[in-house]
C-alpha cells in the first residue's frame, strides 16, 4: 500500500500537524518507503497467533480505595499543574476562543 | 594523585567511603570536565550546583558516620528525557524547551536517595527517536572518538541516549542514565566502547520518562563496567507504585552476585543474526566473543530466532503507533511551547504548535503512528505487528529452552560520520536490526565493548538473558569484559 499526497493531507491534519506544500512533497516518498518495507510482515502466516497485549506478564494491580494515597499524583495541587501552561488564568488552562 | 575524572562508579563511591578522596573534589573534577568539553554538545543544560549539593550531603554524611549509599558520591549525567524538579526537561525538543517539571522521576530520584548527583541534562534524539543523536533540537552529539588517519571527521555517538554515551566515553562523566526503546542504550554503548544494559521490561520505573512508545520504553545504566552498571542499575531499579507496568519484585543485589565463571552454561548464538550486509570485522568480533565464553566455561550452542527480520520492521509499526498517541499530550495547552497564530482557533493552534515544535523525524513517527492506526489499516499494520511481536517473543522463549543467555552483535556496523546516513530514514532504522528483537520481548540485553576495529572504533557485544535475570546477563558480560580488557580510550582532542 501507497499513500497519497492527499493523503498524507489528510493524516497530519489528523494528527494535529500543519505541513506545507514543501513538507508534504518531502514527507510523502519517505512515508511511502516506510509503508513499503513494513509490507514484508504480510508474508508471516499469523491467523493462528494473538497479538501481544503485555510484553512481560503482570496482572494489573488495585491500589488500596484512599483517596490521595501518593502525594505526586493525588489533588490539590493546582498549581504544580498550572505552573508550566503557556496561558494559565484565574487556575485554569487559557485558551483561545472555542465558543461563538 | 588519582585523576579523578578516570574513575567510574565503584573506584569513585569506593574511594569516597574509604576517604581517599572527597565527593566534593570527584564533583568539582567532573564539573570541570564538563564545562571543558562543550565541543561534544553532551549536555543541553549543566547543573554544577546539583552535583556539589549532593557531594556535601554525602561529605556530610560520612563526616557524621553514616552510610553513604550505593552511589555515595558518584556525580552522573541524566539523560534528558527524566523530569528533574525545576531543571528543564526538554527531550530535546523544542516543544518541551524551558519545561521545568514540578516534579522529579522515579528513577532519577531513586539515584539521588542512593547518594548521586546530577552534572547535568544529557543531550539526546528528540524524543528518543532516532539512532545517531542527529535529531535533537539542541543540535548533534558528537562522539570523542575519531578514526584513525579520518582527518578529524565528526562521529556518531549512536542514539538516541547519544550525550549518555559521549561523555561516559569521554571522561566527563562516570555514568549516565539511559533510555531503550529499540536499541538506545546499547547501540550508542557500542558506538562509544563502554557498557549498557536495558533491563527487563517493568524493572526501572517509567514514572516521570518523557514517554515515547510505553510498552518498549526501559530505563537502564551506561558506564565503562559491567560492575558499575550493575551498581548503577540497582540504584535505579524497583517497584513503584506510579507505574503500572512496574514489576513488584524485589531487586537482587547484581554487583554482590557478579560471576564470570560460565561453567555449566549455555550460550545460544542465533543462526539468523547472520545477515547481509553485516561487517565483517563485526561477525569477527562475535567469533571472538564465542571463544571468550567457552573460555569461561560456557557451552556454546546454535539456536535459531525464525522472525527475525520481521521483528524491525514490526517495530517500526508499533513504536510509531504508541509515540503518535504518547505524542498527542503537547497542544501548547498544559505545558511546552504554544504558537498561536493571529486569529487562530484552537484546532489551528494544536497545529501550529506541533508543526513548530516537533522536528522531522518525530513528525514522521506520528505520522506513520497515525496512519497505522487509522480505522481501516489498524488491522493489516497494527495487529499485524503485534502478532509478529508475539512471534519473536516465542522465538526467544524457544531458544531459551536450550540456552540461558544469547551471544549476538550489538550492531551491524561501528559509529559512521555524522551527517553521513540522513538521506533515507530506512538506512538509519537499519542500525538497530539486532537491538529491536529483545525490546519487542521485553527481555535484558546488554552491549559491552568487545575490540576497536581496523579504523580504531570500537565494536560492542551483545547479551541477551531471559525475563528478569539481569544477573545471568551482567555475568556474561563480565566475562567477556575480563577477557576483552577493552581499555582504549579516545584521545581529547575537544
Amino acid at each position: 500500500m501507497s499513500v497519497t499526497r492527499e493523503e498524507v493531507a489528510k493524516i497530519a491534519s489528523l494528527a494535529r500537524i500543519r505541513m506545507g506544500d514543501a513538507e508534504l512533497d518531502r514527507m510523502v516518498p519517505e512515508l511511502n518507503g516506510i509503508l513499503a518495507w513494513v509490507e514484508q510482515l504480510g508474508e508471516v502466516d499469523t491467523s493462528a497467533v494473538e497479538p501481544m497485549t503485555a510484553v512481560i506478564p503482570n496482572t494489573l494491580r488495585l491500589r488500596d480505595d484512599v483517596v490521595d494515597a501518593i502525594p505526586e499524583t493525588a489533588g490539590g495541587r493546582r498549581d504544580d499543574v498550572l505552573a508550566n501552561a503557556p496561558a494559565a488564568e484565574h487556575g485554569f488552562f487559557g485558551v483561545p476562543k472555542v465558543i461563538e | 594523585m588519582t585523576e579523578l575524572t578516570n574513575l567510574g562508579v565503584k573506584a569513585i563511591r569506593d574511594g569516597v567511603a574509604g576517604g581517599d578522596f572527597t565527593a566534593r573534589e570527584v564533583a568539582e573534577a567532573f564539573n570541570t570536565a564538563v564545562a571543558e568539553a562543550a565541543e561534544l554538545n553532551a549536555f543541553i543544560v549543566t547543573t554544577p550546583d546539583h552535583a556539589l549539593a549532593a557531594a556535601d550531603a554525602v561529605d556530610a554524611k560520612r563526616a557524621r558516620g553514616e552510610a553513604l549509599g550505593a552511589m555515595g558520591g558518584v556525580p552522573i549525567g541524566m539523560k534528558d528525557l527524566f523530569a528533574t524538579r525545576g531543571v528543564q526537561t526538554s527531550a530535546a525538543s523544542h516543544i518541551l524547551e524551558g519545561f521545568k517539571p514540578e516534579y522529579e522521576s522515579t528513577v532519577s530520584q531513586n539515584l539521588w536517595d542512593a547518594g548521586a548527583g546530577m552534572l547535568g541534562k544529557l543531550n539526546l534524539d528528540q524524543f528518543a527517536m532516532g539512532s545517531s543523536n542527529e535529531t535533537s533540537y539542541f543540535g548533534n552529539v558528537v562522539s570523542p572518538w575519531r578514526k584513525a588517519g579520518g582527518a578529524n571527521t565528526d562521529m556518531s555517538p549512536g542514539g538516541s541516549s547519544g550525550g549518555s554515551s559521549s561523555a561516559v566515553a569521554a571522561r566527563i562523566a562516570p555514568a549516565a542514565t539511559g533510555t531503550d526503546t529499540g536499541g538506545s542504550i546499547r547501540q550508542p554503548a557500542a558506538f562509544t566502547g563502554i557498557c549498557g544494559i536495558k533491563p527487563t521490561y517493568g524493572r526501572c520505573s517509567r514514572w516521570g520518562v518523557v514517554a515515547f512508545a510505553s510498552s518498549l520504553d526501559q530505563a537502564g545504566p551506561m558506564a565503562r563496567s559491567v560492575e558499575d552498571c550493575a551498581i548503577m542499575l540497582e540504584a535505579m531499579a524497583g517497584f513503584d507504585p506510579k507505574d503500572a507496568t512496574s514489576l513488584d519484585m524485589p531487586v537482587p543485589d547484581w554487583e554482590a552476585a557478579l560471576s564470570a565463571d560460565l561453567k555449566g552454561k549455555k550460550i545460544g548464538i542465533p543462526k539468523e543474526y547472520r545477515m547481509d550486509g553485516t561487517d565483517e570485522e563485526i561477525l569477527k568480533s562475535w567469533e571472538q566473543g564465542k571463544e571468550w565464553l567457552r573460555d569461561a566455561g560456557a557451552e556454546i550452542v546454535d539456536v535459531s530466532l525464525p522472525h527475525t527480520k520481521y521483528a524491525l520492521p514490526a517495530y517500526y509499526i508499533v513504536a510509531p503507533a504508541e509515540a503518535s498517541s504518547n505524542l498527542a499530550r503537547y497542544d501548547g495547552v498544559r505545558y511546552g511551547l504554544r504558537d498561536l497564530p493571529d486569529g487562530a482557533g484552537l484546532q489551528d493552534m494544536y497545529a501550529a504548535t506541533r508543526a513548530a515544535g516537533f522536528g522531522d523525524e518525530v513528525k514522521r513517527r506520528i505520522l506513520i503512528g497515525t496512519y497505522v492506526l487509522s480505522a481501516g489499516f489498524y488491522d493489516a499494520y497494527y495487529t499485524q505487528a503485534q502478532k509478529i511481536r508475539t512471534l519473536v517473543a516465542q522465538d526467544f522463549a524457544n531458544a531459551f529452552g536450550q540456552c540461558d543467555a544469547i551471544l549476538a552483535p550489538t550492531t551491524p556496523t561501528a559509529s559512521f560520520p555524522l551527517n553521513s546516513l540522513n538521506e533515507d530514514p530506512l538506512t538509519m532504522y537499519l542500525n538497530d536490526v539486532f537491538a529491536v528483537p529483545a525490546s519487542l520481548a521485553g527481555l535484558p540485553a546488554m552491549s559491552v565493548p568487545a575490540m576497536l576495529n581496523s579504523d580504531g572504533l570500537p565494536l560492542g557485544l551483545q547479551v541477551v538473558g531471559k525475563p528478569f535475570d539481569e544477573q545471568g546477563v551482567l555475568d556474561v558480560g563480565l566475562a567477556i569484559q575480563q577477557r576483552a580488557e577493552f581499555e582504549a580510550k579516545p584521545e581529547k582532542w575537544w
